[in-house]
């Protein structure tokens, strides 16, 4: 781990596509007029050919990458997550995912990574939505390394994939380990007393958390949990059965998210007790990027908190 | 005209007389549509309207300008219909069976449990159905993917897109169009069955869209000069060589057309839209239908 290092996702995507742009020649960008912004700029200025900005018109891009992926491109159709998502939501649906296309949705700008905007532009209900897509992969990258590699992976993949992707410098967790295993649980450390899942960029939080409660004598069990659809249901039960206890963490409303998906799941395969670190069911609001995390309950305090509180009662 | 029924595109498409030809896919278009009739009153549900509206555009396409092969529909060379009114399903179903991309009698199940004719057009499901559609407002903007992909590709392929009046209410219908002007594909053509009827009453109600061509136009886009009888398979043949001489960009196309043509009682009636065909209105109606094919076969012969 380098906490020095800090790079955001969406710089990671700018790279990463331009750097697929010569080894996959089917490969086009869309953008809805935020290409500065998502940074898929560079691969337009590299291949304005198969660079195309629809302007702000992300259910028209959603689109327009199915006709093309129809007949045989693997589009990445870039935007604001919360546009992307919800403005895209039906196109996404009955296009993307009914016909099971090979797109890549790479919402930016998500969680509230767009703290300034404000609640508008936060996207914390699209994990919750693209959950819901049939056909769909859903994948929360936890840094750039993560990113790079999620998309190296999905663009060669036969099917529609959603990667949410934060606005904002991030440190770089994964530069020495295992690639990003698409559809698999990285255990970030082992630990016995509580399972802390969490996914995206929570995951510093989480970590600190865990080293706090390890001086209070607590052993905790962290899980990253980037691919959120299809779940690892296995190593998340293994995980249980050896802890009793399971939190989550995640950048997202607590109704719908990641740790909805983990309850599901354990509920019917493994019950053990849970709780939800998230937004609760409301609007947030502007200001600095970690100052809204923590306002809004996502930070190591709140970590450490909800465990003792799982791990006492 | 012996083996018409068994083998009707054949027959067409040789045809050398372009009138003689137009006459014939007339008479396919008009079998189609009491194809489609009854069908639709076997099932008793479905869209009758938006189906015999469109039965002479979308036999006209198919049987005198698409290429297709039915032997190998995803052959990625073909032309591509996006039906994006899907509604009109059974039409381009029945087509479709009879240019053999899958048995006629598989009509029957036509939204049926276990199906691969749904209740819109799917993909996956239905060979020779190039696009998923249903929900209407995206055969614009997918169509516009296919023929840049073309135009990537240096594939010289057609993009059709027939849209309704209910189409172009959906405002990604007029994303997709500015879009369409500023990218330019080629060979990509929007077809607009203008019957003026919606699900809810005559557009004129629900959402006026005159001066419809005014409005492509000042959305920069190249609009053929008439509005072309969307029933009499002459004008469209002529359409789509208007469109052959304007290939080079995109081209908007308008089509007049009754909704429910063919049944009198029927036609420019909002009920009509997927109302249930019941027994009496069915005996009236094919009894109008099947004069009208009369007509067409003493025409031909």
């Amino acid at each position: 781990m380098n906490y020095l290092k800090q790079i955001s996702m969406r710089q990671a995507l700018g790279a990463v596509l331009v750097k697929l742009g010569s080894e996959c020649p089917e490969l086009v960008v869309l953008d809805a007029d935020v290409s500065s912004s998502t940074q898929t700029v560079h691969f337009g200025m590299k291949y304005p050919k198969r660079f195309f900005n629809v302007g702000v018109a992300e259910a028209n891009m959603v689109d327009i990458a199915g006709g093309m992926a129809m007949c045989g491109f693997r589009p990445v159709a870039s935007a604001f997550a919360i546009f992307l998502t919800l403005k895209g939501a039906e196109q996404i649906r009955n296009i993307i995912c009914y016909n099971n296309l090979p797109v890549i949705l790479a919402g930016g700008y998500a969680g509230l990574s767009d703290s300034f905007d404000g609640a508008s532009h936060q996207s914390i209900i699209d994990i919750a939505v693209m959950r819901a897509m049939p056909n769909l992969n859903v994948i929360v990258p936890a840094d750039a390394i993560e990113l790079t590699q999620a998309v190296e992976q999905m663009i060669r993949f036969d099917g529609p994939s959603y990667i949410r992707i934060c606005r904002n410098p991030t440190p770089l967790l994964f530069e020495r380990d295992e690639p990003f295993k698409f559809g698999k649980i990285r255990k970030i450390q082992e630990g016995s007393d509580i399972t802390i899942a969490v996914c995206g960029v929570p995951i510093s939080a989480a970590m600190e958390a865990a080293n706090d409660l390890k001086s209070a004598g607590i052993s905790v069990e962290i899980l990253n949990v980037s691919t959120i659809k299809p779940l690892d249901t296995e190593t998340l039960v293994n995980s249980v059965r050896k802890t009793g206890r399971i939190l989550t963490v995640e950048e997202h409303t607590i109704i719908g998210g990641m740790g909805s998906a983990v309850a599901e799941t354990l509920m019917k395969n493994h019950p053990v007790k849970i709780d939800f670190i998230g937004v609760s069911d409301t609007f947030t609001e502007t200001g600095p990027y970690m100052e809204l995390l923590h306002k809004y309950g996502i930070s190591k305090q709140a970590i450490i908190d909800k465990a003792m509180k799982l791990i006492r009662g | 005209m012996k083996n018409f029924k068994g083998n009707p595109y054949r027959n067409i498409e040789g045809e050398a007389d372009l009138l003689l030809e137009s006459i014939k896919i007339q008479y396919f278009a008009q079998q189609c549509r009491i194809d489609v009739f009854k069908m639709l009153h076997k099932q008793g549900n479905g869209h009758w309207g938006g189906s015999s509206s469109i039965a002479e555009i979308l036999s006209t396409l198919y049987l005198h300008f698409m290429k297709t092969n039915p032997e190998n529909p995803k052959n990625p060379d073909r032309d591509r219909l996006i039906l994006s009114k899907g509604h009109a399903a059974p039409m381009l179903y029945n087509i479709l069976a009879k240019k053999g991309f899958f048995p006629v009698e598989e009509l029957s199940t036509f939204r049926k449990l276990n199906s691969h004719l749904q209740g819109h057009p799917c993909m996956n499901k239905t060979a020779g159905v190039d696009m998923s559609s249903g929900p209407l407002g995206h055969g614009i903007s997918v169509g516009l993917g296919m023929a840049l992909a073309a135009r990537l590709q240096k594939k010289d392929y057609w993009t059709f897109v027939i849209v309704g009046d209910g189409c172009l209410n959906e405002g990604e219908s007029w994303e997709g169009i500015m879009s369409t002007a500023k990218f330019k594909p080629p060979r990509f053509v929007i077809m607009v069955d203008y019957n003026k009827v919606q699900l809810d009453g005559p557009c004129s109600e629900i959402m006026p869209l005159d001066p419809l061509s005014d409005k492509f136009r000042a959305f920069n886009l190249n609009v053929a000069g008439k509005v072309y009888d969307g029933h009499n398979v002459m004008e469209i043949i002529k359409s789509l060589e208007w469109a052959k001489q304007n290939q080079g960009k995109p081209c908007v196309i308008i089509y007049k057309t009754h909704k429910g043509k063919g049944v009198s009682f029927m036609e420019d009636n909002y009920k009509w839209h997927g109302g249930t065909i019941d027994d009496k209105s069915f005996s009236l109606g094919i009894i109008e239908l099947s004069e009208t094919l009369l007509k067409f076969k003493n025409e031909l012969s």
